[in-house]
């Protein structure tokens, strides 16, 4: 294996093989709870509003399966290529804790819905693949707030809201050589949730988790090394930066001869390093059994069949035809599909047809731009509009220079880019009789000029091409009034 | 089969969470350890090739469509709560340990 | 109005309110004037709201005048329960009432919501008084564990009524209410049944909801009725039983109206026998049974065979492993189940100062548990704990393939089993406290029922030293009907027994005001032993 991600290697005396799994909890995009119907949107919702017997733990109440979060797990284990067995089922995680309310967590043990699959990413150092462990179905705990009372110590409050959430749990092997190589995977596992529906997965919002498993040994070594577990990973780049921080943290220790602990360590973003959470007790005993209350499930084949034909199209397909029927590098394929994907869609969708490789230029350029700005921009615009930009800029009808400021404008305003064009009058000046005129005008206006001109000086044809410029508020198609000028002139 | 250590005895009370007195916890490990004795019975069959039965009822697939039905009134729920602070249940304060 | 509405069947009941022989609010008053003038003795009652009841009662009775004014058919198409008193245990949620599950953890909790079986009864028109007593979280087969004391057995009150569903059987036994609602995961509706001399079913797995039930082992738990008699009980059973899609585990199966397919008369239901074939298993005549207890259930045998029943010795090879497969699986369910008291969200809280919610959690738990749930909470964490999950708990779930195989091959050969309920009568306040293994013990000839997942039922079938004595039918899945059917025949064929006619006998000394409180009685007679 190669060694971690270039920065870490340098600073490091040994090159010790770092080993990297990653665990990523992703809260489903279903309308209801796993196992009640209360709704599984908490955002805008009053606390401790969602809740039910169920999702409270109340005595009494029973889990009742939601299907369409066993289909969204399904379906994410068909795009990564996992199996699932005939029959799988839950079971019960027991363990205490406040945001925990029935003292178990219904999961599932021995057998996940999806097992093995596979994700490649592009890093720096080429294509990756990643090996997937498994994918389970389990509930999300309710959300707990740490305050300082007032009186001085700490208060703990809870909102049950989140308890019950359809929560995946996607677990790789660990084969991950590198800080980057974990942030690729974690970005294009989003990007695969998004593109078949599974999840909003916002990191910001929780609604993407990412735990990783750090360990080094050395070249060739059989077993692996201490085990450290770091959470608290808000965003893609705080989990390249934790992991390249916790390989370089171990490096430094081994190479000082210390000896590692297991334990799980906090990301600090502010302050750029990992710090002890707490020390793993002698691995947690969870005393998981089958849960009584759940049958099992029997994934028919009909059931896989129906989700398999509802599938979209997954970005790795999509990059690959970009690059093959549109002719773009695999760079721009990736990431016009990473970031835009459905919009550069819409307007390679359009009728007549336009250059690919000039709407990808104006994309990355500009849209992708202007989507920084606005984070989803591109979700809110139709794709067309680029198209009828490049059309509008292929038939000369308006400057490369304006197609630029229309499109800016359009993103900006959402106004259509004919209206925009028209009120702006962007329209260029192409038709001879029109020009003509305008350089009547002008001739007639400048006779000394004319004359220099006659006399053999240049640079009046320039002054004169100026003012026809002027005079038709830059609307006038450069190439051809250099043309029509000529012409009169030589008369 | 195991016999119960007073040592294990307060493990397995921990894993619980149940906080024994002495009295308790010496009453139990001899209680505990009489009615594993009983268990040793089921050492006598031989079990390698018989499937567990967690369930007797066979059913399969019981499943809801993802349906939205309207929650507990907040306020009713929070009525419950031994302790509340506005809208939220407040529970002990956690000492750095966590979850899962 | 008849003299006394509570010596009652609910059938007839039922038959007198539509006829007009009395309201429900008289019946209704009845029966709490009983229960006010007997439950200090008995305590077969953790609490009943008489304003409430009558408030019930009454709007049975506006049911019963407007369908009077439509005519014959509007009243009879009254559902049966109209107007009928039902006696839930103390775990059964009725929308803001009290439910303890007899437990000090659960103290003055009120359910925001009904139990399924709560909504078909309010449904139905039955009218509830209240909860009656049990077993702390249905952990025990005496009804001492609650935490409320224990209740008295109205055949001897300084006996107990068995458990956990101990105060739904006396209440009915003694003429509190003519029908109550228990839940057997072990024997908890089937032996108290026996030893108040009662009717009760343990339903087929999956036949009634738990949504709404305290829970105790999952897999294990049923909730089923008790009556005087065995239509009575058939007729509570129509209402309760069904599919709900609350409980994954509830059957869609189509339910009978049980009472209405039980032959009207004696002769007919008696002759309901010819050429049934029932099973005898030899295993269930198990060691420590009283010999009064086996001459009894012989002796029931012996009259179905002569109304033409065919039994055959059954083998249920596996009847022994039983008991401590029980004792595995169900406290490992209930260690998980009772995890959720945790006094963050309802019920008891203690909050030590200083205490973060570990300390909190042990606290709350530690004083809130009786000695019987903690016992079973240690039992099943330990059997499911790392490095004994393989040798406890799986090992039980493979025994438990074998004890189900057992019931599959005997319903091969018969139609249904005949058995003892209880190895023994009504046992003395304190005799099993001391031991739990005799305490489990009580249980040994239900359990199995519970581990198959089949119905059982129980009928009074004589008395041991002037004490009931249980007759246990047990049937395939989903074959409650039968069940009912041949215990309506057993009741045929003894109806002319002098036993039959036989009243609890205590019942004069419930109405003394002399009468000690049960608690004290059960203390007396500890400290006497």
């Amino acid at each position: 294996m190669a060694t971690g991600n270039p920065a870490t290697a340098l600073e490091t005396a040994t090159a010790y093989e770092v080993v990297v799994g990653v665990e990523i909890h992703v809260q489903l995009k279903t309308a209801s709870k796993m196992f009640c119907s209360c709704s599984s949107e908490v955002r805008g919702a009053a606390p401790n509003s969602n809740t039910c017997p169920v999702c409270l733990g109340l005595p009494g109440a029973l889990p009742v399966i939601n299907r369409r979060a066993v289909e969204l797990v399904l379906a994410t284990g068909i795009a990564i290529g996992a199996t699932n067995p005939e029959v799988t089922r839950w079971d019960r995680k027991n363990y205490f804790y406040p945001d925990l309310p029935k003292g178990y967590q219904i999961s599932q043990f021995d057998l996940p819905l999806c097992s093995g699959g596979t994700l490649t990413v592009e890093t720096s150092t080429g294509p990756v693949e990643i090996g997937i462990r498994r994918a389970h179905l389990e509930e999300d705990t309710a959300r707990l707030l740490h305050q300082d009372k007032p009186g001085g110590g700490r208060l703990s409050l809870v909102d049950y809201n989140r308890s019950g959430i359809p929560l995946m749990e996607i677990v790789t092997e660990p084969c991950i050589t590198s800080a980057e190589a974990a942030r690729r995977y974690a970005e294009e596992l989003r990007l695969l949730l998004l593109t078949i529906g599974a999840s909003d997965a916002a990191m910001e919002e929780g609604q993407m988790r990412v735990e990783a498993n750090v360990s080094l040994r050395l070249p060739g070594a059989e077993k692996l090394g201490t085990r450290v577990e770091v959470k608290n990973m808000n965003s893609f780049r705080s989990v390249e930066r934790a992991i390249a921080f916790e390989i370089e943290r171990q490096t430094r220790a081994l190479d000082g001869g210390e000896k590692l602990i297991q334990e799980t360590r906090g990301w600090d973003d502010t302050r750029g390093v990992t710090y002890v959470m707490r020390l793993k007790e002698e691995s947690e005993d969870y005393r998981y059994f089958p849960e009584p209350d759940l049958p099992p499930l029997r994934t028919d084949a009909s059931m896989i069949a129906g989700i398999r034909a509802a599938m979209p199209e997954l970005p790795a397909a999509r990059r690959a035809r970009y690059s093959a029927d549109f002719g773009l590098s695999s760079y721009d394929a990736a990431v016009i599909v990473g970031s835009a994907g459905d919009y550069f869609a819409a307007a390679m969708a359009t009728d007549p047809p336009v250059d690919p490789k000039v709407a990808a230029g104006l994309l990355s350029k500009i849209g992708l731009r202007e989507q920084k700005a606005q984070p989803d921009l591109l979700s809110r615009r139709n794709g067309a509009e680029l198209a009828e930009v490049v059309r509008l800029r292929a038939s000369g009808a308006i400057s490369s220079q304006s197609a630029e400021d229309v499109y800016i404008e359009h993103l900006q305003s959402g106004e259509s880019v004919a209206s925009i064009v028209a009120t702006k009058g962007l329209r260029q000046m192409n038709d001879s009789s029109e020009l003509g005129a305008v350089i009547d005008k002008v001739i007639a206006a400048n006779s000394a000029a004319v004359a220099d001109f006659s006399a053999g000086k240049e640079q009046a044809l320039k002054f004169l091409t100026g003012q026809v410029m002027k005079e038709s508020r830059g609307q006038a198609n450069a190439a051809a009034v250099a043309q029509l000028l000529g012409e009169r002139l030589k008369k | 089969m195991a016999t119960l250590s007073r040592k294990d005895v307060e493990h397995v009370a921990h894993l619980a969470r149940l906080g024994l007195t002495e009295d308790e916890l010496a009453r139990l490990e001899g209680q505990l350890n009489h009615i594993l004795d009983q268990y040793a019975v089921l050492a006598e069959l031989d079990t390698e090739h018989i499937a567990p039965t967690a369930q007797t009822i066979e059913l399969e697939n019981i499943l809801r469509d993802d349906e939205v039905e309207p929650s507990l009134p907040a306020e009713e729920v929070l009525a419950l709560a031994p302790e509340r602070a506005g809208q939220y249940f407040v529970v002990p304060p956690i000492l750095g340990e966590h979850g899962n | 109005m008849t003299s006394d509405p509570t010596r009652l069947h609910a059938h007839e009941m039922a038959a007198g309110l539509r006829r007009g022989d009395f309201s429900a609010h008289d019946l209704a008053a009845a029966h709490l004037d009983r229960i006010d003038a007997t439950d200090k003795p008995l305590h077969a009652w953790v609490w009943w709201d008489r304003a409430a009841t009558l408030a019930q009662a009454d709007a049975a009775d506006d049911r019963l005048a407007l369908a009077r004014e439509e005519g014959e058919e509007a009243l009879a198409a009254l559902p049966a329960l109209l107007g009928i008193p039902v006696g839930l245990k103390d775990l059964v949620f009725t929308r803001g009432d009290r439910a303890t599950a007899g437990s000090r953890i659960l103290e003055g909790y009120v359910s925001p919501y009904d139990a399924h079986i709560s909504e078909n009864l309010k449904a139905a028109g039955a009218v509830l008084p209240g909860k009656t007593n049990m077993d702390e979280f249905a952990m025990g087969s005496s009804t001492e564990f609650s935490a409320w004391g224990p209740t008295a057995n109205p055949w001897d009150l300084d006996r107990v009524p068995g458990g956990s569903s101990g105060g739904s059987a006396a209440a009915v036994a003694a003429f509190q209410v003519p029908l109550s609602i228990g839940t057997d995961t072990g024997g908890s509706i089937r032996q108290p049944a026996a030893l108040t001399g009662i009717v009760g079913l343990k339903p087929t797995y999956g036949r009634v909801s738990r949504y709404g039930i305290v829970a105790f082992a999952s897999s294990l738990d049923q909730i089923g009725p008790l009556g005087r008699d065995v239509r009575d009980t058939a007729m509570l059973m129509s209402v309760i039983a069904g599919r709900d899609e609350r409980d994954s585990t509830s059957a869609d199966i189509p339910v009978p109206d049980y009472a209405a397919q039980l032959p009207e008369s004696d002769d007919e239901s008696a002759a309901s026998l010819r050429g049934v074939r029932l099973g005898l298993p030899k295993q269930y005549f198990v060691k420590g049974m009283e010999p009064g207890v086996e001459a009894r259930i012989r002796e029931a045998v012996t009259a179905l065979e002569a109304a033409g029943a065919e039994v055959v010795d059954i083998d249920l090879p596996h009847t022994d492993y039983g008991l401590a497969t029980y004792y595995i699986v169900a406290p490992a369910e209930a260690s998980a189940n009772l995890a959720r008291y945790d006094g963050v969200r309802y019920g008891r809280s203690v909050r030590l100062p200083g205490g973060d919610y570990i300390a909190d959690y042990l606290e709350t738990r530690g004083t809130g548990f009786g000695a019987e749930v903690k016992r079973r909470i240690m039992l099943g964490t330990y059997a499911l704990s790392a490095g004994y999950y393989d040798a406890y708990y799986l090992k039980a779930q493979k025994v438990r393939t074998l004890i189900k195989g057992d019931f599959d091959a005997a319903f091969e050969k018969v139609d249904a089993l005949v058995a003892p309920t209880s190895p023994t009568v009504a046992f003395k306040f304190g005799a099993r406290l001391q031991d739990p293994v005799a305490m489990y013990l009580s249980d040994a000839c239900t359990l199995p029922a519970n581990m198959a997942g089949v119905c059982g039922l129980s009928v009074p079938c004589g008395l041991s030293e002037g004490l009931p004595v249980g007759l246990q039918l047990i049937g395939r899945p989903w074959d409650e009907d039968r069940l009912f059917r041949l215990g309506r025949a057993y009741e045929a064929i003894t109806a002319t027994a002098a036993w039959r006619n036989q009243e609890p006998t205590d019942l004069a000394k419930l109405t003394d005001p002399a009468t000690q409180a049960a608690a004290d009685r059960a203390a007396a007679v500890r400290g006497a032993a």
